[in-house]
């Protein structure tokens, strides 16, 4: 693997590529199927080294961009459209076997939920090693040694002690820590984090974070992090992307993002946020609730909580445009433009 | 018992954000030990767990305390005690100067009014097959208000409307509600009983940010309008910064700081509290790595086996060897000051 670092050069492949990712999601009878499209259209870019968080609120299908991309929903359940390329190679398009040799070799997930992620009645050393020998040829004995390095390099004290203990043995954040060491087991080059501290207390969430930070760091694999949280987001990605109602509303470089928010939306989180910081006086919500799952109205699906709706968002759905220098933004009224802020 | 609560006697319990305003609710040396493990709660495999240990409070009238802590620090224990639903080993729970506990259980029944729960996840605390009103007027049906019965229903469609729900979806249930509308009926059920103080644990954390300020600027409405009281448990900080008037932070059992926002957020004593403070991710690309992070080592200790002296020395940075021994005394900062801590060495910047 390559350990090439640096934000994004001029325009080199992408490591990550989802383009107008769709999922649909399945219920109903077989003889009245029922399907709500949940992610209507996601493309987004992850070059080598580069951390992008997926930011949206519950419902904004974040997760299951995630899930879709790594092959991860059943058939049964969800339709996935559009395409993702890692390296060039369509990942919806490979036969189940070919994608679930480069899962795990090459892309690698870790959950919010380690402790219904891992398999309770199997030792976690042997859930990390038995990563290694589905992917690699290497005896028990390489496997196992490998195991324990790995749960050294996560700060597992006494891992080859720990090796033959069960999930339920260890906390919250060691559980965690698994997951990550089962994650890198295979040195891949993109690692996707979906809500990966939420289940923590803040103090441990901050050691899991610059656990990730210290790992990615020396192993220059490429993050992309899918959080609700806007200040994870603010300390830990390059790029961030704002998801609402199944699309990608705003992305930006992170500091263009938080400084000067171009859609609505992203100015209205900003708003609704309790922060440690200035006066503690009441927040601004955005009012109303998220759309729920299945068929849209016309036009933007901000535009009923929006505060800077006209007439022509009733009726045009914006798209995802450039907005230079390094933006991209699905809104008929950015608020640069208007000199808003 | 610890040894050191006899120490409360000396040490008024009194915080003060509006200093005129008399103390409505009131902990003193609150204690509750769980034993588990071992038949009958003998033999071995038997624990004590210090869910909470001594632990004092103070709540003035119409104002906000926030309790702080991670899990396993005890805050739930805390919240049932202050509701009487659980005895606690030792200590009192006072509501107006009268010790709940001590009460006839007519009059605890009815004294019980006085302070009502929100609870944390609007998606399991409701009952799925009542309807929006039933929720709302149960409280009142359950305790025989004084209102005759059919005022009770004009009463529920009232609190809905205060809380922000259309009256008119009344005969909704649950599930046709997002979750920031559940978390409103919620509100409004437990404003039914006309109470003065509202325990609210973790009201907003499984809310959305853009719905939990929402429900955050409805709570502090209700307040001003009502002059209602809130105890306002959360692990999220800057969500307590933006309500509380008072903060106690908690740890295995015992608060370790205590005073008013300002201070213990500006000026924290404690280094929990500072390692807190510094591992809430701040919505602020441009501040990262501007100041020191502090990133604490290893998990909190099991409330059964917690080390002996100070509860946080195996994670405390400036731990010595009598913070190993002694544990350490919720003190004031400055002599006669508001802010106490429980520290050997408090951070004096």
């Amino acid at each position: 693997m390559t350990t090439t670092t640096g934000g994004t050069p001029a325009e080199p492949q992408p490591l990550l590529e989802a383009e107008d990712l769709t999922v649909d999601l399945l219920s109903g009878t077989p003889g009245a199927p029922r399907s709500r499209r949940v992610v209507r259209g996601v493309s987004f870019t992850l070059h080598e080294g580069e951390t992008l968080a997926l930011i949206g609120e519950s419902g904004s299908g974040k997760s299951l961009s995630a899930m879709a991309l790594m092959g991860l929903l059943p058939a049964t359940t969800a339709e996935v459209g559009g395409s993702v390329r890692h390296r060039g190679t369509d990942l919806l398009a490979l036969h189940p076997d070919a994608l679930r040799a480069r899962r795990g070799k090459h892309i690698a997930m870790i959950f919010q939920d380690a402790l219904s992620a891992l398999n309770p009645t199997l030792t976690v050393g042997f859930q990390i090693a038995e990563v290694i020998r589905a992917h690699e040829q290497v005896g028990r004995r390489e496997a196992r040694a490998r195991a324990v390095e790995l749960m050294a390099r996560v700060r597992i004290p006494d891992p080859a002690r720990r090796y033959r203990d069960y999930p339920h043995q260890f906390s919250g954040g060691m559980r965690q820590r698994i997951m990550i060491a089962s994650a890198l087991a295979l040195s891949p080059d993109v690692l996707i984090a979906d809500e990966p501290t939420t289940a923590l207390d803040v103090t441990v969430q901050a050691q899991i974070m610059e656990l990730l930070a210290e790992l990615r760091e020396s192993t220059g694999s490429a993050l992309l992090l899918i959080t609700h949280d806007l200040g994870l987001a603010a300390t830990a990605a390059d790029r961030v992307a704002i998801m609402y109602a199944g699309h990608i509303v705003e992305q930006a470089p992170v500091e263009d993002l938080y400084d000067r928010p171009a859609h609505p939306y992203t100015e209205g989180l900003l708003a609704a946020l309790p922060r440690l910081e200035g006066p503690p006086d009441d927040l601004t919500p955005i009012p109303g609730t998220p759309p729920a799952p299945g068929p849209l109205p016309p036009g933007c699906s901000f535009r009923p909580r929006c505060p800077a709706a006209r007439d022509s968002c009733a009726t045009r759905q914006p798209a995802l445009l450039p907005a230079p220098p390094a933006r991209l933004v699905a809104c008929h009224y950015p608020l640069e433009a208007s000199s808003a802020r | 018992m610890p040894d050191d609560v006899t120490d409360t006697g000396k040490s008024p319990t009194v915080t003060a954000a509006a200093p005129a305003a008399p103390v409505l609710l009131e902990a003193r040396g609150l204690v509750r030990h769980y034993t588990s493990g071992g038949p009958f709660g003998i033999g071995r495999g038997r624990a004590t767990v210090r869910a909470v240990d001594g632990v004092d409070l103070a709540l003035r009238s119409g104002s906000t305390l926030g309790l702080v802590g991670e899990s396993g620090c005890g805050k739930s224990t805390l919240t049932r005690l202050l509701l009487a639903l659980d005895r606690p080993t030792s200590g009192t729970v006072r509501v107006d100067g009268r010790d709940l506990l001590g009460l006839p259980r007519s009059e605890l029944r009815r004294r019980r009014r006085d302070i009502q729960l929100v609870m944390q996840d609007p998606y399991t605390s409701l009952d799925p097959r009542m309807t929006a009103l039933e929720i709302v007027r149960e409280p009142m049906d359950v305790h025989r208000a004084p209102e005759a019965k059919h005022s009770r229903s004009a009463r529920a469609r009232e609190l809905m409307e205060m809380v922000g729900l259309d009256p008119d979806h009344g005969h909704r249930h649950p599930h046709q509600f997002s979750g920031g509308q559940r978390q409103r009926l919620g509100i409004a059920r437990a404003l039914a009983l006309r109470p003065r103080i509202l325990l609210c644990d973790e009201p907003v954390s499984a809310l959305d940010v853009s719905v939990q300020a929402q429900v955050m600027n409805l709570l502090k409405e209700l307040q001003r309008t009502f002059g209602l009281s809130y105890v306002f448990i959360a692990h999220d900080l800057a969500v307590v910064r933006n309500i509380a008037d008072e903060v106690a932070v908690m740890y295995l059992g015992r608060i370790v700081e205590q005073g008013d926002r300002d201070t213990v957020y500006g000026r924290p004593a404690h280094p929990y509290t500072r390692a807190l403070l510094s591992a809430v991710p701040e919505p602020d690309p441009r501040r990262r790595g501007e100041s020191e992070r502090i990133v604490l080592q290893g998990d909190p200790p099991s409330p059964a086996r917690p080390p002996a002296g100070c509860p946080f020395h195996t994670r405390c940075w400036k731990s010595e060897k009598v913070c190993t021994e002694k544990r350490p005394v919720l003190t004031p900062t400055e002599p006669g000051g508001e802010r106490r801590v429980a520290c050997h060495f408090p951070e004096n910047d």
